[in-house]
Parts: structure tokens; sequence; C-alpha cells
């Protein structure tokens, strides 16, 4: 195969794998078999396109060949009761002359069908981020095996077992109704995330590996937009992925240790990628619909416009964590809260805002609490105090480069 | 159309709860008819309480008898519900109507239907 087939053959499935699978599932009622007849569809081609050389639209070629797969197979499996009708369909659309006029707004009902019904919340979490990959992303079982940790065999039997329960508990393919859909859709930008985020806390080693993961969030954070263009959370976790991915290789040091937003080189940071993240925050932004993954974006962006900590604005990036508090209170974002504020109000008004989370018996472990709190107390002027947090902190450190600057700062505290 | 089995699971309640559980009867009526209005309902029924309950297994050909429900749980099956619905979305959303949803819990699982269409793996 030459160089130009070999890369029109990965173009093709990279870019339109998932909407002709999504289409195929649909008209055959039957993921397995979709799927199937989708990876026969590109056998096909392997034979096909280096004889008869690369077809006009891809695309299209392969939802005929992925169809008449189909049919063959659906001939052969003798087991589905409703195969009749389902052959009639299928044998219909492939008689059907050209494309039906509205083929693009149907190929991308399609997608939002196949990413809900892989993101159905009856389904196990892991399942859903595993299906989303394999389907959605076209990454192998191997590949995402890799990419969470767990053996191949591990993997293939929970996406085995998710399809299997998608048949036989009918969830169904389709785009949920109104009143469902905000909170479906909250699940679907959860799945992406966590894909997100398992490649962006990959350390040195695994990066590799993992970092893949980040760009097929990104990507299917692209696709949503595309979809949903009227939803303003799915434009804000695209900025947010964006944002944080721009940052990805200041974020380890030559020696793999984790370094924090104000001590990174910002020449390292991508411009475009950063670009392209505060162009979504401001579309996002236009629709006027609060929701966390936007506040988390756009305290991000307040990070990374300011050219250094002390030129940081505060006072609105604690008013925003003011706003996501309210709108998904959780230990963390208390936290982040009380520094910003220690920063806009000063260490007292900080404090104030970690008290009750100090006497929080579930976080009497939860390391970043005590620098955070060391921090508050040195700049307030209680040297003891802040010397007792520093040494908690310490203790609680898994992170050596975090420990070591931890013991550092633990240091320059003047004598009390 | 399938059939869904929504099994109710709940603690035996104390003699507090039971009086309270009571007062839900209308609660569960309402939901039950609306059910059997709307030509969901295939049927329901409330179980004996669970140290009525024989488990029973055959193993190498031996009837096998236990007295009591099959695993040894805090919550226990006290009823079931069977609906006829278009997919899982109907069932679940009907099994969140449940009164008992709230401090129990509904397990939903679809029957295996007679045409065969369902793999009983």
């Amino acid at each position: 195969m030459d160089d130009r087939v070999a890369a029109a053959m990965t173009r093709a499935f990279r870019d339109e794998r998932g909407a002709v699978l999504a289409t195929l599932i649909r008209r055959v009622g039957d993921f397995q078999l979709a799927e199937d007849a989708v990876q026969d569809a590109f056998a096909d081609a392997v034979a096909a396109w280096p004889r008869d050389g690369v077809p006009a639209n891809p695309g299209a070629w392969i939802m005929v060949a992925a169809r008449r797969r189909a049919v063959d197979r659906l001939r052969r499996d003798r087991s589905l009761a409703d195969r009749a009708e389902r052959l009639a369909e299928l044998i219909r659309l492939d008689r059907e002359e050209g494309p039906p006029m509205n083929e693009d707004s149907a190929v991308a009902d399609d997608q939002l069908r196949l990413i809900f019904t892989c993101c159905h919340p009856a389904l196990d979490l892991h399942a859903r981020v595993a299906l989303t990959l394999r389907t959605l992303g076209g990454l192998t079982t191997g590949e995402i095996a890799r990419g969470f940790l767990v053996s191949e065999p591990t993997m293939g039997k929970r996406i085995v077992r998710a399809k299997r329960k998608i048949a036989d508990a009918h969830i169904p393919y389709r785009i949920p109704a109104d009143e469902e859909l905000p909170d479906r859709l909250n699940g679907v930008l959860r799945v992406v995330y966590l894909i997100f985020n398992e490649g962006y806390s990959a350390t040195e080693g695994e990066r590799l590996v993992r970092g893949e993961l980040c760009s097929q969030a990104i990507r299917l954070g692209r696709l949503l937009c595309e979809l949903m263009p009227d939803d303003a959370e799915v434009w804000g976790l695209l900025s947010l992925m964006l944002l944080h991915d721009a940052r990805r290789s200041a974020r380890i040091d030559a020696r793999g240790g984790y370094v924090t937003l104000d001590d990174q080189d910002r020449s390292l940071w991508d411009q475009s990628l950063i670009r392209q993240g505060l162009e979504a925050l401001v579309r996002a932004l236009r629709l006027r619909r609060p929701g966390q993954y936007q506040l988390q974006a756009a305290i991000t962006a307040l990070h990374i416009q300011a050219s250094d900590a002390e030129a940081t604005d505060w006072r609105q990036i604690a008013d925003l964590y003011g706003t996501l508090a309210g709108l998904s209170p959780s230990p963390v974002v208390e936290l982040n809260r009380a520094t910003a504020v220690g920063f806009a109000d000063g260490p007292e008004a900080g404090l104030e805002l970690l008290r009750p989370l100090l006497g929080d018996p579930a976080l009497e472990r939860y390391q970043p609490l005590h620098a955070a709190h060391a921090e508050l107390l040195r700049r307030a002027g209680d040297l003891a105090g802040a010397a007792e947090a520093y040494g908690q902190a310490i203790a609680l450190s898994a992170n050596d480069v975090e420990r070591a600057e931890l013991e550092r700062r633990l240091r320059t505290l003047p004598a009390v | 159309m399938s059939q869904y089995m929504l099994l109710l699971y709940s603690t035996d309640p104390t003699l507090e709860e039971r009086e309270e559980r009571w007062t839900e009867m209308p609660l569960w009526r309402e939901v039950t008819e609306s059910l059997r209005e709307s030509g969901l309902l295939v049927s329901n029924g409330a179980l004996n309480r669970v140290d009525t309950a024989t488990t029973l297994r055959v193993r190498d050909g031996e009837v096998e008898l236990t007295d009591g429900p099959f695993a040894v749980t805090k919550e226990v099956l006290a009823g079931y519900y069977v609906l006829e619905c278009a997919d899982l979305d109907e069932a679940l959303k009907h099994a969140a109507r449940l009164p008992s949803a709230r401090y129990g819990s509904v397990e939903v699982r679809p029957i295996i239907g007679l045409s065969g269409d369902t793999d009983p793996r």
C-alpha cells in the first residue's frame, strides 16, 4: 500500500469510523453487529483502495460497504428474532439512490445518540468511559486498557458486558427528552472530563501511553461543541480542557516533579491552545448559562492571563470560586476559595474560610489543606502555627519534589 | 416493548417505621393505579416477611433447601412489579416513582422474552 492510500485509510478510520458506526447502529439496532460490519468494511477498504484507488468520498464508501456487510451478517445470523424486519430495512436503504437530503443533521443526531447510549447512567462508570473511547474514539481495547492501567482481558470483559447490557436491558438508542437532557448531558461531560483527567494526571513515565487520553477527550469535547453548539457547559468543558492541556509540558520539570502554576516556565505554554481555549470560553459565556465547567475555565483563564502570582486578579478568582461553591460545593472548591480570598482580602479572611474544613475529620489527611493552612498562617504572622501545619503537610506528602518544596518553606520561616 | 421486573428491596421495618410506612399506602395505590391505567402493569405483589422464605438450590442432582433468603443482607426483597415498557429508561422512570425507592432500593431487571430475542447469558 503506498503512503497516500495508507494516509487516507488512517484518516478515514480516525474521522469517519465513529459517524459510520453511529448511523449503522441505529439502522441495524444492534451494537455488536454494527461494530463487526464496520470492521469488515475497513478490511474491505484495505483490499480495494490500493487496487482501485482511494474513493472520492471515503466516508460514504465505508458506509456503503458497512451496510452491505451488515446485510451479509444478518443473513447468516439466525438467532435474531426481528432479523427479517432489519434485513428488509437495510436492503431498502441500500437501494436508495444517493444520500437523503438531510444527511448531515441525521449523521449528527446519530452521533449524539451513540454518545448518550455509551454514557447511559445504567452502565457502570468505568464501562461508560471504555465504551465511549472504543466506539467514538476508535481506540482498541488494548489501547484503552493501557490508558487505564488494567489488563487487556479485564478491559475486554468490561466492554463486552456493557454492550450486552445495552442489548439485553434495551437501553434506548436516542437523544434524551428535553426534561432529562440537562442531567444526561452532565453525565456525558463527566465521562469526557474523567477521560481527560486520567490522561492529565499521568506521571512522566506513563505520559506517552496516557497522554492520548487527553487528546481523545479534547476531540470528544470538540465533537460535542459541533453537535450541541447552544449548550454553554459543552463549550465550558472544551475551554477548560484546552487551557489545562496548553500547560501540559510545563507541569512536569526535568526531574519528573510537579511544578505549580506560579513556578511554571510560561514559554513552554502552547499559545495556540490557550487562544482556542479562550475562544471557547467566550462562546460559552455569551450563552449566559453559567455552570461549573465554565467557572473552572474562567478561573484557569485568569491565572493564565496574569503575568505572575502578584499580578493575578485574586478578587475575581475568589468571587468565581464563591459562585462555584454555590453551584457544586466540595472541600476542594472551598479550599481553593480560601486561598484566593487569602490573597484578595488578606490571610485572616482566608483562615476564616478554612476553619470549617480543618474541623472536618474526613479531611484530616488531605495534604493540600495543611499546605494551604501553613501558607495562610505564615502570611498572617503566626509562625509557630505555620511550622506545625508545614510539619503535617510534609508528613502527608506522597511526592518527593513537593515534600522538598514544603521543607524549604519550613526552613525559611523566620525563627519564632 | 419488553417486560421488566422491578424488585423492591428495603430493610425490615422497626415498629416505628412500620407505622410510618403504613401512612404511605395511598402513595402506593396511586402509583399502582396509574401504572395499571396506562397499561404498563403486568402484575405486582408484596412479599411476606423474609423469615418465611425458603431458598432452593440443586447441586449434583440433590435438592438443597435453606431456611431464609439467598443472601443475608440488611435489605430484603419486599415486593415486585412486572411492567411492560418500551425501554430501560421508561422502566427506570417508573421505578423511581415507587415510595420505597427513597429508603430502600429497586432493582430493575429485564425479563427474557419468549421470542428469544434476548440471549440468556
